[in-house]
């Protein structure tokens, strides 16, 4: 008995893993994109090439080309190095708070997640690294032995803790992403030698570490998951809290307050989903994968959009009111100047988008109508971003010294950075898309009921 | 592999020819739950070189298996708390050891400032461990394997359920333990081979080769840098980003062929000074008087400026001293030059002693005291100049001809505080009361 022995065929509970493989991969596998998807990457590399040449010119000019000014000194790059770090949130939260509160609805979407986080942070570290000025010094934040005096960081400063949550953030999410990717990257190694794709096969197989989907490696594996997950919970939270650190540490009136650490995190949050909305729900569409991504996983987003914003809009009152309640005058007057100031306009977008915008999603019918529910999104990702704006700008342009007031006025290379910023992120998430698995394979099939199929118990096929 | 579409399952036996040694056996279940029992009866015949494979994590399957507990969490703890203690280590080897900075008198060392760095370094490493342990612990990456030359065991990444049992476990037979396979509800059974070509159970040659040739690249730069640090050239730096640390100037003795020596500095040229060669007069920049190598300090003053001006002792050089012994003499030796300015008498009534000599002191009968009055002008200028005993020079604040008008100054002032009735002008004798 050496030769192969057949007993019987397989039965039917198979189909369904069977299914999910081939709803995944068939995004990658189809041998030829669709026209969208190539149209999006070429604007989105067009747009990623105006932010390339908008650092050319800052690099070899000096950030005197952006509308910085002594007195407003964080303007545009900082708000969008908050707005990118906020909207990376969204991946970790689902990835390891959703996955600690067993929400399997996550499993859908936790990969496409996890992979905007990444792209996000890189948007998100190239505004602060460019704000030096000089972003070849940016290895003197590193704590590196050197030959200036032996010069070391000052590890008070809220920007040191800013450079170690911001690595530490884009090192995690990179090896949870990576590491979760592993066996489906193996089912892509076998799928592609089965096809006779022996280079993309080998890249794979090379990828996927020789992942075999053993027992005792999954043993480990799931260990490993889940402390990962643990592990990037506090580290999600104390990522924003830090960022948030870089105001609520200053003496600004505006900054200088104590809110900002959990108004940050809920914020990011908010923003996060709502990118993560604006990014799938179109591609969702694109690449038929309602069965994976389903109308009841759109739904719990939409809640927690809901939830969040309300977080965010009650922070907001919360401000206004402590500001009367402190009967600090510059208090007072930091926050009567951002509303009724020069940057009214900019609050009012803020507050609009932010705490009005989301009330839709009470309504059952728009978070079943998903064209509502993407205007609502990119309503919110423009809130969010005036969030930024707003805290920032408006408290610079009116400081302790009327002398010093100022407005401000982006340049061209502050809108070119941004907008390369948005393409750069656009396109790598539709390269990630076509080349690699876009949703948790492995995850889907252990989360659907046919996985305890042939139990003794069960016994039968669902 | 011929069947095109991967969703029908392989069912032709294969033949064995060219195999290597054998492995072990490949059973393949057909649902989550019977590989569960499949392996409790595997594991209750008595094998322990077994393992099951499985698209996602089987529940269930490890009680079943008697896997026992990894110990990568106790691990993990202990990169996290490495992760802690170095970060604290680092913040206070930086700030409170190599590089101190007194800061509004904060000390140099205080732990609430320390604790966000030290946090995310303990999430750091405690990930780090985690995935680089769990990838270790699983010994992989490991390419390579024989049960991937089973074109059945590609499904295990899809949907296929499979038990491996590895021929060199002691009860391993292959018939018997086929059979026990098939008993356990199998829905096809093979033997695995190793490749005969012993290359194929390493790490692929062409692997191998990217990761020693990406090596051997990735140490060029560190190569260059040892080489640099280790020679000499007299080539400026290589600086991509120049910033300020050169600029288009030249400096002396560098090369420079548009002049005849073709040097950058174009040594003495007659009818102009170099640089600091300037002041050679003596008399008015050092207030000596006399033949060479028998000089000293002068009674009068210098006849000329080094412009060539003439040098008067008159009224404007007489305001002039004034405004600046006002400015820079009176705070120690105060208005009329008896050495009771603002800083004596401050320092007085805090209790102490800060003792500004008397300029205008004259000397009693017998010479003694009176030293500012008896110095002759060249020494009161270099006293100006150089300083004194705890006062400092004032070379860098004043330039040579102020010092000279404060000299002429001091001088009316002394003549002023010790002056006598005879002193007064014959016209204005009667005013005096």
């Amino acid at each position: 008995m050496s030769e192969t022995a057949v007993v019987h065929e397989p039965g039917k509970a198979r189909e369904t893993f069977r299914a999910i493989t081939r709803d995944v991969s068939w995004v990658a596998e189809a041998p030829k994109p669709h026209k969208l998807w190539l149209l999006a990457l070429a604007v989105s590399t067009g747009m990623f090439g105006i932010g390339l040449y908008s650092i050319y010119v800052l690099v070899t000019t000096g950030i005197g080309v952006w509308g910085n000014s002594n007195n407003v000194a964080w303007a545009w790059d900082i708000t969008n190095f908050v707005w990118w770090i906020g909207i990376g949130h969204a991946g970790t939260l689902i990835s390891a708070v959703l996955y600690l509160t067993r929400q399997q609805w996550r499993v859908s979407i936790n990969r496409a997640a996890e992979a905007m986080t990444i792209f996000a942070v890189m948007c998100a570290g190239l505004f602060p690294l460019l704000h030096t000025g000089r972003p070849w010094f940016a290895w003197w934040m590193l704590p590196l032995p050197n030959d200036m005096g032996s010069m070391w960081p000052q590890f008070r400063s809220p920007l040191m803790w800013d450079v170690f949550a911001v690595s530490t953030y884009l090192t995690v999410s990179l090896l949870f992403w990576f590491m979760g990717m592993v066996p489906d990257l193996a089912t892509f190694r076998d799928r592609c030698a089965l096809q006779g794709k022996k280079v993309r096969s080998a890249i794979y197989g090379v990828l996927s570490l020789g992942w075999r989907g053993s027992a005792k490696h999954w043993h480990r594996y799931e260990r490993a998951y889940l402390i990962l997950a643990g592990l990037s919970t506090p580290l999600v939270f104390s990522v924003h809290s830090v960022v948030s650190f870089d105001f609520a540490t200053s003496q600004l009136p505006g900054w200088h307050t104590t809110i900002f650490p959990p108004y940050f995190v809920a914020g990011a949050i908010f923003s996060g989903f709502a990118m993560v909305l604006t990014l799938l729900l179109p591609l969702r569409f694109l690449f038929n994968l309602q069965h994976i991504i389903k109308q009841e996983h759109i739904h719990a987003m939409c809640k927690i959009m809901l939830a969040t914003g309300m977080m965010v809009g009650l922070a907001y009152g919360t401000e206004f009111f402590i500001a009367w309640y402190s009967g600090n005058p510059f208090e007072m007057f930091a926050f009567r100047s951002r509303a009724f100031g020069p940057f009214w306009w900019a609050y009012f977008a803020m507050v609009s988008c932010n705490v009005l915008a989301p009330q839709f999603f009470w309504s059952k019918w728009v978070r079943n109508n998903n064209v509502m529910i993407w205007i609502l999104c990119i309503f919110i990702n423009v809130g969010m971003w005036f969030e930024r704006f707003v805290i920032i700008a408006t408290s610079l342009a009116r400081s302790f010294l009327p002398s010093a007031w100022s407005y401000y006025t982006p340049t061209r290379y502050d809108v070119g950075l941004f907008v390369g910023t948005i393409g750069m992120f656009i396109m790598f998430f539709l390269l990630f898309f076509r080349f690699l698995p876009v949703a948790a394979m492995s995850e889907i099939k252990g989360a659907s009921p046919e996985a305890h199929a042939g139990g003794p118990s069960k016994g039968g096929h669902h | 592999m011929a069947t095109k579409d991967h969703d029908a399952a392989p069912v032709t036996p294969e033949p064995v020819n060219g195999e290597g040694e054998l492995y072990g056996v490949l059973a393949e279940y057909d649902t989550p739950g019977e590989l569960v029992e499949a392996s409790r009866r595997v594991r209750d015949a008595g094998y322990t070189e077994f393992d099951c494979y499985s698209p996602f994590p089987v529940h269930g399957i490890d009680s079943a298996m008697g896997i026992k507990r990894t110990i990568l969490p106790l691990v993990i703890f202990g990169g996290g708390f490495a992760g802690a203690l170095g970060g604290l280590a680092l913040q206070w080897y930086c700030n409170a050891h190599a590089w101190t900075w007194n800061i509004s008198g904060k000390p140099t060392w205080s732990i609430p400032a320390n604790i966000p760095v030290a946090y995310e370094c303990a999430i750091l490493l405690a990930a780090l461990t985690a995935f680089f342990g769990m990838w270790a612990f699983n010994k992989l990456p490991q390419v390579w394997h024989p049960l991937f030359r089973k074109d059945r065991f590609a499904r295990v990444t899809d949907d296929g359920f499979f038990i491996g049992i590895e021929a060199r476990d002691r009860h391993f037979d292959l018939d018997k333990t086929q059979k026990l396979l098939q008993d356990a509800g199998a829905i096809a059974i093979e033997p695995a081979y190793y490749d005969p070509d012993p290359a194929k159970k390493v790490m692929p040659r062409w692997i191998t080769a990217f990761i020693v040739a990406s090596t051997a690249f990735a140490l060029i730069p560190f190569a260059i840098a040892a080489k640099a640090r280790n020679s000499h050239s007299p080539d400026p730096h290589i600086h991509i980003f120049a910033d300020m640390d050169y600029q288009p100037k030249f400096r002396s003795d560098q090369k420079l062929d548009i002049f005849k020596d073709g040097r950058a500095n174009l040594g003495e040229q007659p009818g102009t000074v170099a640089r600091g060669h300037l002041p050679e007069d003596d008399l008015f920049f050092r207030g000596l008087d006399g033949e060479a190598g028998a000089q000293k300090w002068t009674t009068g003053f210098p006849k000329l400026y080094p412009d060539g001006r003439p040098f008067a002792v008159d009224g404007a050089l007489l305001e002039r001293g004034r405004g600046r012994y006002e400015i820079y003499c009176t705070p120690c030796h105060g208005y009329d030059g008896r050495g009771n300015g603002m800083v004596p008498e401050r320092v007085k009534l805090g209790g102490g002693l800060w003792q500004a000599r008397n300029l205008v002191e004259a000397p009693d009968a017998k010479g003694a005291g009176g030293v500012a009055v008896q110095m002759p002008n060249g020494q009161l200028f270099n006293t100006i100049s150089n300083g004194y005993n705890t006062m400092m020079g004032y070379a860098a604040q004043i330039p040579h001809a102020d010092r000279w008008a404060i000299v002429a100054y001091v001088r009316a002032l002394q003549r002023a505080q010790n002056a006598s009735q005879a002193d007064v002008p014959p016209d204005l004798q009667g005013s005096i009361r």
